[in-house]
Parts: structure tokens; C-alpha cells; sequence
């Protein structure tokens, strides 16, 4: 029933409907204080002073929780029980993750859920779960050793892209342009780097027009996107390529969903490649990602929308 | 397993690094990194009451978004 069918009905002009928005807010504001929700972070980066924010703005109690000083007693989880969810915002892959483990395993629900970060946060993962779902990508291979990555490099063609299959920012990315390039890389990567640098990840090169794509997915709903410039074939912002809006299209749209939807859905940034033949390809997904150049550029308020997608995911609960 | 508070008033903090002394933003929060003006290090906001800045923890390989 609308407030002005009861206010009709009672046979009152403004009153009852003043006193039913007002009843309505108390049972609001009621419900949300019994929530409880959990912030885990690592800093407080601009973006999640915009989450803190917009929690504040729907009222939502929460508490955060700088993940350097947490201890998660296995026996004892009562202390986590309380959170109807938990918003997972770690800096470090691996803390976050084994924090999501442990929450879901305890019936915690987060945002987003391990099983998202663990299929994210590794990009053969990503990229085999890509595959499944028949969303479009990058030829991707995996070799363990050098002369295989060999092999594999020259049956994709130079250059290739060799990439660690944990890392962001565009960290420790490789174009490699031709043979000599390619010993050298994996003899200091099989030499020098930890055990998961002789994880080969190995992508076939793609001439994009100087911009990828990178697009916000909250939900069922692709809720922005922005090109990423720059003159460099590397074009994260956290390598200084400049953000301009992109418009979203039914293409664009149906692939984000795709692609997000093949990682098990969430708050999520699709980062997409515009091949020249083959159109859009998702490149990445991330699972906490940073928006502090794509929320001024949209007008898009990224960090209201990850706070009320945490609050439906609390609300489920109840 | 802390609420967060906001810095209640103008301070100045030090930076550990190059000793210089410069004010705290409106709105500063604990965990923030904060830049030094003068010796461009990062620094990280550990406490606000009274205000304390530590070095910024160097960028780990499993970093990111």
C-alpha cells in the first residue's frame, strides 16, 4: 500500500504519512543496526575512505579491520560469527584470500568469496575460467620450464607477453620481442625469482590502440567503465596511463557480465583489450579493485555501490 | 578490531626520515599514506591521538587489486 492510499485511507492529510515515513525509517534504521559488517583492509587508500563514507551515509555499523594485526583463532571463531559479512579490501593476495577461506569455511559471507578471489587473484585461473565459459580472451599457454616457455613463446609468435600468474599493477610484466629477449627473462625469472616465477605465464601480444578498457561490475550490473591511455604498451593507471570514460554498450555490458559471472559474480573490475580483429577481450578480472581514478572521471559513485552490494549480502543472511 | 575515528584537530606530524615537521590534512584517518613534502617518502598514519606517522611498509610481490 503507498503512504498516499494509508493517508487517504485514515482519512488524514499529512500526519499519518509523516508518522509512516518516520515508522519506516525506525524500522530501518533498527534493522540496519543489528547488521554488522567487517572492513578488512591493510591502508586506507582513498577508496576505502569513499566505502567507509558511504557506510556511514547508509548507516550500516561496521568495524574495521587492519589486517596486520588480526589473529584467527581455528578453534575459536565466535569473535567473526558476529559479521553478516565482511568486505575483503587486503592489499596482499594471499592474506585476503586465507582470510576468506577461513571466514566462508565458518559461513561468514564476504565480498567477494574465496572461491572469486582464488579464480582472480591467479590469472591462469582467470584464464581457465574464462575458457569454460567461452568468454572471449588472449591466447594464453603455461609451461614450467625454460625450454618449454621456448617452445610455447615461438608457437604463439612474437612478441608475447609473459606475465606472473600472481601480481597486479602491472608488475613484472615482459614483452618479449624475440628469442635472445625471451632466454634472457626466463633464465633471470628461473634463476632469481621465487618458485612461482617458473610458473610461465605466457599471452600472445595484442597491438591495442594505445587504451585498454577497464570496466566495474557490482552485481548483476556493469555500473561503469573507463579507457586507460597511455603510450606505453602497459597501461594500468598504477603505470601512469591517464583514465577517460568510456561509454557502455550492449557488447561491453553482456561481456563484463560474462566474464563476471564465469568467476562466480561479486564487486568486481573487468579489464578488457580491444583486439582489432577480434573485438573486446577480457584481459583480467579483479576482485578488490582500486577506483580512485575511475570514480572521479564516471561521476559514478563506485564506493556507494560496493556499500549497499555488502548490505544486500548482509541482508541475505537474516 | 577497532572502530576508526577521524583526526579530531589541526596537528603536525614528523616525518622519521627527513625530520621534517608538516600538518596533518582535514580528515586524515588512521592507516592513511601520506607523502612527505619534503623527501617524498611514503609514510603511514599509525595513530591519531596523538598523531604518529611511521615508514610505509615497502610494496610486497602479491600487492594489487
Amino acid at each position: 500500500m503507498s503512504e498516499s492510499l494509508s493517508s487517504s485511507a485514515a482519512g488524514v492529510e499529512v500526519e499519518p504519512s509523516v508518522s509512516l515515513r518516520a515508522g519506516r525509517l525506525a524500522r530501518r534504521n533498527r534493522s540496519l543496526s543489528r547488521l554488522r559488517v567487517g572492513i578488512l583492509y591493510s591502508r586506507v587508500r582513498v577508496e576505502e575512505k569513499w566505502i567507509f563514507a558511504a557506510m556511514d551515509r547508509l548507516g550500516l555499523h561496521y568495524d574495521r579491520l587492519d589486517d596486520r594485526g588480526l589473529v584467527f583463532d581455528l578453534e575459536h571463531p565466535e569473535p567473526w560469527l558476529q559479521y553478516d559479512v565482511v568486505l575483503e579490501r587486503s592489499l596482499s593476495y594471499t592474506s585476503g584470500l586465507y582470510a576468506l577461506r577461513l571466514l566462508n569455511g565458518w559461513g561468514v559471507p564476504t565480498v567477494n568469496t574465496a572461491a572469486v578471489a582464488e579464480l582472480c587473484g591467479d590469472k591462469l585461473a582467470t584464464s581457465a575460467a574464462l575458457v569454460r565459459a567461452g568468454v572471449p580472451q588472449p591466447r594464453a599457454t603455461l609451461a614450467f620450464s625454460i625450454e618449454s616457455a621456448l617452445h610455447a613463446m615461438e608457437s604463439l609468435g612474437y612478441p608475447v607477453v609473459l606475465k606472473p600468474v600472481v601480481g597486479s599493477w602491472g608488475r613484472l610484466l615482459a614483452k618479449i620481442n624475440d628469442r635472445d629477449a625471451a632466454e634472457a627473462v626466463l633464465e633471470h625469472k628461473a634463476t632469481l625469482g621465487s618458485y612461482q616465477h617458473s610458473v610461465f605465464y605466457i599471452q600472445e601480444f595484442i597491438d591495442k590502440p594505445g587504451r585498454d578498457i577497464r570496466a566495474f561490475v557490482v552485481g548483476d550490473r556493469v555500473v561503469t567503465a573507463i579507457y586507460r591511455r597511455s603510450e606505453h604498451w602497459i597501461t594500468n593507471t598504477a603505470r601512469g596511463a591517464a583514465g577517460e570514460l568510456c561509454p557502455l554498450t550492449p557488447e561491453l555490458e553482456d561481456l563484463c557480465l560474462q566474464a563476471s559471472q564465469a568467476v562466480g559474480g561479486g564487486v568486481l573490475a573487468v579489464d578488457l583489450i580491444e583486439h582489432p580483429q577480434r573485438g573486446l577481450l577480457v584481459n583480467e578480472i579483479n576482485h578488490t579493485m582500486e577506483f580512485h581514478t575511475s570514480q572521479p572521471i564516471s561521476g559514478i559513485d563506485i564506493g556507494q555501490l560496493i556499500a549497499e552490494y555488502v548490505l544486500v549480502v548482509a541482508r541475505g543472511r537474516r | 578490531m577497532e572502530e576508526g575515528a577521524k583526526r579530531p584537530s589541526m596537528t603536525t606530524v614528523t616525518c622519521p626520515e627527513c625530520a621534517a615537521t608538516f600538518p596533518l590534512e582535514a580528515g586524515a584517518e588512521a592507516g592513511e599514506i601520506l607523502v612527505c613534502p619534503e623527501c617524498g617518502v611514503d609514510l603511514e598514519l599509525t595513530g591519531l591521538d596523538p598523531a604518529t606517522v611511521a615508514l610505509a611498509p615497502m610494496e610486497q610481490e602479491d600487492w594489487g587489486e
